[in-house]
C-alpha cells in the first residue's frame, strides 16, 4: 500500500515537472527572443524569428537607438521613478503612521474615504487627470510627470497595516522621554518599518518605471518623454511601419533591464507586495 | 497594471474600531491631534488633487460641450445636460456604434481572460505546491517575472512574435498550419467557428442576424466573438498577469492545513476530490479576490491596445478606455470622452458588486444548509 502510494506520488512529481518545464519555456522564451533579436539584423529577424543565435551578430539596432532620443527618455524615466519613489515612501509612511497611531478628529472618516479611493480604477482617471493638470497650469511640465504619481492610496494603506503590527511600547517609552511626535516617528518607528519601506520602494519604482498612460496625457513636449512614451511613439511612428523588429526588441530589452535588476535583487519583497492583498482577503 | 499594490477594494477591511478612545483634551493628545493632521496632509492633499478633483472636474466636463480650449470652468463653456451620455448610449450614430463595439470587444475579452488567468494561475500554484518538488523558486520566478516588466516592452515583444512572419507562425508552420496575420486579422472567432461547423457562412451571413440591430450593432456583429487580433492580445494579457495571481494562490495554498488533506487521503478521496472538497473551500477568499481583481483589471485594458493595434483592425480591438482617450485627446470631443470614462467606471463597479453578490449568495446558502444539517443532527 505504502509503496503504491509512493509510486503514485513519484508519478505525480514527474508529471508536475513536465508541466512546469513546458510552462517555464512559454514564460521565458519571449524574453530570450527579445534578448537575441536585439542583436540580429532586420533581415535575419524577419527570416529566422525563432533562431537563438543571431547571424551575423549586429549592433546596428543599438546604434540606431543611440541616434534617437533614447538616452534622454532613459534619463527622464530614472529621474521620475526616483522622485516618485522618494515621495511615496515619505508621504505614505507619514500618513500611514498617523492613521495607525495618532488619534485625531476625523481619522476614521478619512480612512473610510481612503478605502473608497482604492476602488477607483486608474484608467478611468486618465482624461480627468489631464483636466486637472491643465487647470493647475502644470500640463506639459516636469512636475506633471511625477507629482500626480506620488498620490498613492494603496501605499498609505500598506504602511498603516504595517504600523499597526508593531508594538506600541517602544514608542511610548520614547514619548515619555519627551521626544516630539515627529522625532518618535523618524528615529524610533521608521527604522522598525524597514521591510514595509522596502516593499513600498520597490512597488513604487517598478510602478513608475513601467507607467505609460499617465505620461501619455501629462505632457506633449518631446523633451519630457519617458522611456515608455518614447519607445511607444518610436515604434508606432516612422520605425514601426517597416519590419524594424531588432530596434524595437533592443528598446524593449533596455527598458526591461533596470526592473529586472531590482526584481532579482529584492525578489522576496516583490512576492510580499503581491501577496499583501491576498492575505487581507 | 499594478495589481500587486491593490488590496481587495471592498473587502471587509473596516477600520479597526478603537474601543477605548482617549480623551480629546489633555496636552499630549491635543498635540498628537495636530501632528496627526500634519502627518496625513501631504498624502491627503495629493489624493484630493489627483484623485478626487479629477473625478469632480471630469463629471462637470462630461455634461458640457468644452472643446479643449481655455478652462472648462470658464463662463463660455456650454452646459449640455445628459447630451454626451445620450450620444454614447441612445442616439444612433458613430459614437454609439463605436462605444458598443468597444463593449462587445471588451466583453469577449473579459469573458476569456478572467477565467483563463484564474484557472491557469490556480493550476500552476497547485503544481508548484507539491511537497516533493524541487527548484520551486526557479519556476515561481519564471512565472512571475512577466508581471513586473513593462507592458510597453511586453507588447512590443508580442507584436514581433505574432507578426505574419514571426515566431508563432514559424512554430505553427512546423506542424503544417498556416498562421494568420494575428494583429491584422479582424475575423471573429465565433464567426470562424460557426462557419467551420457549417452553421453559417462568413461571406453570406444569415439574414435573421444581419437584419436585426440591437444597441448600434447587428446581431451578426454582436455574435462575432473576439477577433483574431483580440485573441493575440488575450494571450498576451493572460501570459502577463497569471504570475501575480499564482503567487496569491500559492500563499493561500500554503495555509491549507496538512492534517485536513491527510484526513481526506485516508478517507480514500482521490486527487480531484481532495482538490474540490478540501483545497478550493479553503482558498475561497483568495479565489474571490483574484476574480474581483481580474474583473477590475480587464475592463480597463488600455496599454496593450495602444501599443499593438490602436483599436484596429476594423475596430475589433477598441476598448472603452482606449475609446475614451481617443475621443477626448485625439478628437477633441472632451464631453464624450469623459462621459465614456464614467460609463466604464459604472460598468466596473456594477460587475464587482454583481460578482460579490453571487459569491455571497452562495456562501449564505451553504451556511443555511450547514445550520439545517446541524439542527437535524441534534434533533435525531
Amino acid at each position: 500500500m505504502t509503496t503504491r502510494r509512493a509510486g503514485v506520488a513519484a508519478v505525480g512529481v514527474v508529471v508536475g515537472y513536465v508541466v512546469l518545464v513546458v510552462f517555464a519555456l512559454i514564460y521565458i522564451y519571449p524574453f530570450i527572443i527579445q534578448l537575441v533579436t536585439g542583436f540580429k539584423t532586420t533581415a535575419d529577424a524577419t527570416q529566422n524569428p525563432l533562431d537563438l543565435i543571431p547571424e551575423p551578430v549586429s549592433l546596428d539596432a543599438f546604434r540606431r537607438l543611440a541616434a534617437t532620443s533614447f538616452g534622454l527618455w532613459f534619463g527622464n524615466s530614472i529621474v521620475v521613478s526616483i522622485l516618485v519613489t522618494v515621495g511615496r515612501v515619505f508621504f505614505d509612511s507619514l500618513a500611514g503612521y498617523a492613521l495607525a497611531r495618532l488619534p485625531f478628529r476625523g481619522r476614521s472618516v478619512l480612512f473610510a474615504t481612503l478605502i473608497a479611493l482604492l476602488a477607483v480604477p486608474g484608467v478611468v482617471l486618465l482624461i480627468p487627470k489631464f483636466l486637472v493638470l491643465n487647470q493647475l497650469g502644470i500640463y506639459d511640465s516636469y512636475p506633471a510627470l511625477f507629482v500626480p504619481l506620488i498620490a498613492d492610496a494603496a501605499g498609505i494603506f500598506i504602511m498603516k497595516q504595517f504600523f499597526e503590527s508593531i508594538p506600541v511600547s517602544v514608542e511610548e517609552a520614547a514619548r515619555i522621554d519627551g521626544a516630539s511626535t515627529f522625532r518618535v516617528f523618524w528615529s524610533v518607528v521608521l527604522p522598525m518599518a524597514r521591510p514595509a519601506l522596502i516593499t513600498i520602494t520597490i512597488l513604487s519604482f517598478q510602478g513608475s518605471w513601467n507607467e505609460f498612460p499617465h505620461f501619455l496625457v501629462a505632457s506633449q513636449d518631446p523633451d519630457l518623454y519617458t522611456l515608455t512614451k518614447g519607445v511607444a511613439t518610436l515604434t508606432s511612428g516612422q520605425l514601426g511601419s517597416g519590419n524594424q523588429y531588432p530596434i524595437s526588441m533592443g528598446a524593449a530589452l533596455l527598458m526591461t533591464i533596470p526592473v529586472a535588476l531590482v526584481f532579482f535583487a529584492f525578489q522576496r519583497y516583490f512576492v510580499r507586495g503581491a501577496t499583501a492583498g491576498a492575505e487581507k482577503g | 497594471m499594478t495589481i500587486a499594490a491593490t488590496p481587495n477594494p471592498g473587502a471587509p477591511t473596516a477600520p479597526p474600531a478603537r474601543p477605548t478612545r482617549r480623551p480629546r483634551s489633555g496636552g499630549v493628545t491635543a498635540g498628537q491631534g495636530r501632528a496627526g493632521w500634519l502627518f496625513v496632509s501631504p498624502g491627503v492633499i495629493l489624493l484630493v488633487l489627483f484623485l478626487v478633483a479629477p473625478i469632480l472636474l471630469a463629471l462637470w466636463v462630461s455634461v458640457t460641450d468644452w472643446s479643449g480650449r481655455g478652462s472648462p470652468l470658464s463662463g463660455d463653456v456650454g452646459f449640455v445636460g445628459a447630451d454626451n451620455y445620450a450620444q454614447i448610449l441612445t442616439e444612433d450614430g458613430l459614437v454609439k456604434r463605436d462605444f458598443f463595439t468597444s463593449l462587445r470587444n471588451t466583453g469577449y475579452y473579459v469573458l476569456l481572460v478572467v477565467p483563463a488567468q484564474t484557472i491557469l494561475a490556480l493550476f500552476l500554484a497547485t503544481v508548484l505546491n507539491q511537497r516533493l518538488l524541487r527548484a520551486r523558486g526557479f519556476f515561481r520566478t519564471a512565472f512571475y517575472f512577466p508581471s513586473v516588466t513593462s507592458s510597453v516592452a511586453i507588447s512590443l515583444v508580442f507584436l514581433f512574435m505574432f507578426s505574419g512572419s514571426g515566431a508563432i507562425n514559424d512554430l505553427l508552420g512546423y506542424v503544417g498550419v498556416q498562421g494568420p496575420t494575428w494583429f491584422g486579422d479582424s475575423r471573429g472567432l465565433l464567426h470562424l467557428l460557426g462557419s467551420a461547423v457549417n452553421l453559417w457562412s462568413i461571406s453570406d451571413p444569415p439574414q435573421a442576424l444581419t437584419g436585426t440591430t440591437v444597441l448600434g450593432l447587428t446581431g451578426w456583429e454582436w455574435l462575432s466573438g473576439p477577433s483574431v487580433a483580440m485573441s493575440a492580445i488575450i494571450m498576451l494579457v493572460v501570459w502577463t498577469t497569471t504570475g501575480t495571481f499564482m503567487l496569491m494562490f500559492l500563499a493561500a495554498l500554503q495555509d491549507v492545513p496538512v492534517e485536513v488533506e491527510e484526513a481526506a487521503l485516508v478517507d480514500g478521496a482521490n486527487r480531484w476530490q481532495r482538490f474540490t472538497n478540501v483545497t478550493v473551500p479553503h482558498i475561497r477568499p483568495t479565489l474571490l479576490l483574484v476574480v474581483t481583481l481580474g474583473l477590475i483589471g480587464t475592463w480597463q485594458v488600455f496599454d496593450q491596445i495602444f501599443i499593438t493595434t490602436q483599436g484596429g483592425p476594423a475596430k475589433t480591438t477598441l476598448s472603452p478606455a482606449f475609446l475614451s482617450y481617443f475621443y477626448a485627446l485625439e478628437n477633441g470631443q472632451w464631453g464624450v470622452g469623459t462621459a465614456m470614462a464614467f460609463i466604464l467606471f459604472a460598468i466596473i463597479i456594477l460587475f464587482t458588486l454583481l460578482q460579490r453578490l453571487v459569491f455571497r449568495d452562495r456562501d449564505a446558502a451553504r451556511q443555511r444548509r450547514r445550520e439545517r444539517q446541524r439542527r437535524q443532527g441534534v434533533a435525531s
